[in-house]
């Protein structure tokens, strides 16, 4: 069909007309916003304000100067370095165990997946009380193991431990899940000619087959769980609201107070700005560094 | 894999071991949801001291769910929940549908560059756009409706980039002879491709549904009132009237709140996981 | 070797008292079906499954309780199974580094810690080498799987399974995945492999083409049972039932039914083929014609001959293939495989109408009960001139 002809004409109609309403969501929801939000941080824009002016890089340099500001991205590297390697080994590790069960494996993948399909705030509630040092079970728990009396969520060298153990429970049946489907695509071929090549013990079968195999896998769900932890806000919100001592304010609940209480639109839009370098730099990773070289069989 | 040999000792204490790691997992896991559930049906003078008797004396689900949904906003809640998750889905469904299918099956000017837009996207988080658009919602003094809960999520490059994928597959004859037949295009889509795209669909909307009855971030900053809160707001809010007060209540609105999205996923569970993991499909 | 096998899938039955005893050296092809339990016994061979009855000897040793890297046996499988990650020069050291260093020594960072590792690898490299030498893949060697060609990743599995030097090499379908071309290159080169190795190769298939040209022997296995071991010629020749007569063949064996006559003989549509069998008058009997044992003959003939309507005839070119059918009662298909040379012939004589008379040679001809089994023949005549 050559490029002109009515047929041609009319296909590239009918796509321009089913794309358009899409066309315009993205321009007034997606571009939109991100060039306002790169505008905005070179301003010192407040809500309502009637006089806007142009600063430059202030509000970076603002940023880079505001000991709340280095503190929350502490925290949330902090956070992020303790949820991730136990949400992705962890993941990992119950996804092995739970693979190889055959009648109890679905009862298993319901309760580990259960966290994940729930809403974190009510369920962010329900561990409140849970760790209530007069009302909830893990004081007495912790007490009857040995540990000291403790107030988890009070105690600020603890509370964004509390709250990574929280991101943790909720995360690790996602991974599990990711896990489950890529142990399911390796070929059952690949462990018996290991098994033939004298592959007996758990670790040789690991180690030759299973960890190269779930290589995209892994990567993926490091990726995701990163982004993840990243973004937490719902336990920081629901438990701690920065506290105590500001040892769980996190990036994104900085942001959030930043720009919508106390309306500073100009310095929120530059934490925004970092934040979306972080973000959409390990996506791009993701896409373009990791992917290639992952190998197919 | 089965192996000759017979079941020797080890294999079995091996899987006594691992049952013992995975049940004291699913007991953590689980502990929560137990937790909420016994004091969601237990009186309020024995939630001191419930740590060491477990089952409740007697049974009080009535007055604390009866609580939960009479002296607070949480019916309200979840109502606005299912307005907005039911209006993003259609919006959603609406616009993404034939756009995909056009990224896929036809030929027009600027598909390449919109399709990179939608790559694009996909690495955006929904939190970098939130404030221009607060800006822009309350500049229209549309703060605090149900349009400004729904309408950023209204574009959904990853259901975009997903029906496209799912279209790509559907046999370009088929959809030659209905051109042939004298079917409109417009017909093709919703009568041919939409239902052979059925899984994927029922996978997006199950992610988009649970994702957006979670949501906090988005409803926090553009809902005021009670009369707009969404089931995260409802039980937020719920926690902050009652503290120190009745945890029987409380514990019955969590379960309230968090309930349709827990049978949802026990009734269709295949569904749902598919729909949640959906992020893995690249 | 193998001593009253028997193993169920479930409710299945797959392999039912299955007994074979393979030779040293020798090139055994397991061959039928789909489903007929063939690539079960392999891998119970392998020990990749267990037996529900019976045992499995190698070299005179019982296996049953060995896992599979202990029973001095390799396997190809269909696919390959090629470590993806591994370069070919690691997956043929596989094998290899299984068995000459420790658990502790195979492990990523421990394994720095041991001093003996650089000289074992050297010592395995080098017989890497060696064998990709043999196999023409030395050049290969830092390649990995996924940019192999389908031959060359053949090659690749059988070098990781010759590296081991096993005992018995087992082979499971490792020629369908190539093209047609290729399949027959690496047909000779597995038979010219064999010859070298000396050591024995049990192949399964489901290609009678393979079987019967790369074997020393074939057990025809279907339904889980082993229907005939001997000599492809053995299978051709001399079919134990009709069921291995029908599988070995191509274009397959003509199938025609009969009944014993009285003079020892058998009736087929009214034409007597005076083969002798013994069996009373009015027995069913089943008549197997291999196509090259029917050709065309003249109508009036003092011998009988079958008469049929020709439907169709392909030029093979060096060969025809007529399709006819029989007249008379049962309208069977026939299938009469012919010479160029005679097909000429029979055409300038006029003998290729849509009316043919078929003659049978007796040497084609195979008869069979109605248990399927063969009917031992006491004398034969030929029928019709040929």
């Amino acid at each position: 069909m050559s490029a002109h002809s009515p047929q041609a004409r009319m296909e590239a109609r009918w796509g321009a007309m089913f794309a358009a309403p899409a066309l315009l969501l993205i321009l007034t929801i997606l571009l939109a916003p991100v060039a306002v939000l790169i505008a905005l941080s070179v301003t010192d824009y407040r809500l309502g304000a009637i006089a806007v002016r142009l600063v430059g890089l202030d509000n970076y340099a603002a940023m880079l100067a505001d000991p709340v500001f280095q503190r929350s991205l502490r925290n949330t590297l902090l956070y992020v370095a303790f949820v991730l390697p136990a949400a992705v080994f962890g993941g990992l590790g119950i996804a092995l165990l739970v693979h190889a069960r055959i009648r109890t494996r679905t009862v298993y993948e319901v309760i580990y997946f259960l966290p994940v399909t729930s809403t974190l705030v009510a369920m962010a509630t329900v561990w409140q009380f849970m760790l209530h040092p007069a009302l909830g079970p893990v004081t007495p728990l912790a007490l009857s193991l040995g540990f000291g009396r403790i107030d988890l969520l009070n105690d600020p060298d603890l509370a964004l431990a509390t709250l990574a153990l929280i991101g943790i429970w909720q995360l690790i049946g996602f991974n599990m899940v990711l896990f489950l489907a890529g142990l399911s695509a390796i070929p059952r071929e690949l462990y018996e000619a290991a098994a033939l090549d004298g592959a007996r013990y758990g670790a040789d079968r690991f180690l030759r087959v299973t960890w190269p195999m779930l290589g995209p896998t892994t990567m993926f769900v490091t990726v995701t769980s990163t982004v993840t932890a990243f973004k937490v806000f719902d336990t920081v919100v629901v438990l701690t609201r920065g506290g105590p001592l500001g040892s769980t304010e996190t990036l994104l609940y900085i942001l959030y107070l930043e720009g919508f209480q106390y309306f500073r639109m100009g310095y929120a839009a530059a934490m925004t700005v970092v934040l979306l370098v972080f973000l959409a730099g390990l996506s791009i990773l993701q896409a373009r560094v990791i992917e290639p070289r992952v190998h197919y069989a | 894999m089965r192996e000759s040999g017979g079941v020797r000792p080890g294999r079995v204490l091996g899987g006594i071991a691992a049952h013992a790691v995975l049940a004291t997992g699913a007991v953590v896991m689980l502990a929560p949801f137990a937790w909420m559930l016994l004091t969601s049906i237990r009186p309020p003078e024995e939630v001191f001291g419930a740590v060491f008797d477990p089952i409740p004396s007697r049974f009080a689900g009535l007055e604390n769910y009866g609580q939960a949904l009479g002296a607070s906003n949480l019916p309200r809640a979840m109502l606005n929940g299912v307005i907005v998750c039911c209006g993003i889905l259609a919006v959603q469904l609406l616009t993404a549908i034939p756009a995909a299918y056009a990224l896929a099956r036809l030929r027009f000017r600027g598909r390449e560059p919109l399709f990179g837009l939608v790559l694009f996207g996909l690495c955006i988080p929904i939190q970098v756009p939130a404030l221009p658009l607060y800006i822009a919602l309350a500049d229209l003094r549309l703060l605090d409706t149900y349009f400004a809960l729904m309408m950023p999520f209204f574009l959904t490059v990853f259901g975009l980039f997903l029906f496209r994928q799912s279209f790509r597959t559907y046999p370009e004859e088929i959809l030659q002879a209905a051109r042939l037949d004298g079917m409109s295009e417009f017909e093709i889509v919703w009568r041919l491709a939409t239902p052979a795209a059925l899984p994927a669909i029922a996978a997006f909307s199950v992610f988009s549904v649970v994702a957006h009855w979670n949501d906090l971030y988005w409803p926090l900053i553009v809902v005021t009132s009670s009369e707009r809160a969404t089931p995260a707001l409802g039980i937020l809010a719920f926690r902050d009237a009652e503290t120190g007060g009745n945890y029987g209540a409380l514990m019955a609105a969590a379960a309230l709140i968090t309930g349709p999205m827990i049978a949802g996923f026990l009734l269709a569970r295949r569904a749902f996981v598919r729909g949640i993991t959906m992020t893995g499909v690249r | 070797m193998l001593s009253s096998i028997a193993k169920s899938f479930g409710r299945n039955r797959v392999l039912e008292d299955v007994d074979l005893a393979i030779e040293p050296g020798e090139f055994l092809t397991l061959v039928g079906p789909s489903g007929c339990g063939k690539s079960t016994l392999l891998r119970i061979i392998a020990g990749l499954e267990g037996a529900d009855r019976g045992s499995v000897a190698i070299g005179g040793r019982m296996v049953d309780r060995l896992p599979p890297d202990q029973r001095d046996v390799a396997m190809v499988f269909q696919s390959y199974a090629l470590y993806p990650h591994m370069t070919v020069a690691g997956n043929i050291a596989t094998p290899l580094e299984m068995r000459r260093l420790t658990l502790a020594e195979r492990l990523p960072l421990i394994r720095l810690l041991s001093p003996r590792r650089p000289r074992v690898m050297r010592g395995i490299m080098a017989e890497v080498r060696a064998v990709a030498e043999t196999l023409q893949i030395a050049h290969l060697l830092d390649r990995k799987p996924a940019q192999l060609s389908g031959g060359q990743r053949q090659r690749v599995a059988l070098g990781r399974a010759m590296v081991r030097r096993p005992r018995v090499f087992l082979m499971d379908e490792p020629l369908s995945n190539l093209d047609a071309a290729l399949r027959v290159h690496m047909r000779s080169e597995l038979a010219e492999l064999h010859a070298r190795l000396g050591i024995t190769f049990i192949y399964v298939t489901h290609d009678q083409v393979e079987a019967m040209t790369m074997s020393s022997r074939v057990a025809l296995m279907d339904h889980g049972r082993v229907l005939q071991l001997g000599t492809p010629a053995d299978l051709y020749d001399r079919p134990a039932t009709l069921a291995v007569a029908r599988f070995i063949g191509s274009p397959p064996i003509n199938v025609l039914e009969g009944e014993a006559d009285g003079a020892g003989g058998v009736r087929i549509d009214g034409v007597r083929l005076p083969i002798a069998h013994g069996l009373p008058a009015g027995t069913r009997i089943t008549a197997g014609i291999r196509p090259e044992a029917l050709h065309p003959a003249p109508g009036r003939y003092e011998r009988p001959v079958l008469r049929a309507r020709l439907k169709r005839a392909e030029n093979l070119g060096a060969e025809w293939v007529l399709h006819a059918t029989l007249t008379g009662a049962g309208e069977a298909p026939l299938v009469v495989r012919i010479t160029a040379a005679e097909h000429d012939a029979a055409l300038q004589a006029g003998l290729l109408g849509e009316e043919i008379a078929l003659s049978v040679t007796p040497s084609g001809t195979h008869l069979f009960g109605a248990d399927g089994a063969r009917l031992p023949v006491r004398q034969r005549e030929a029928v019709g001139a040929r």
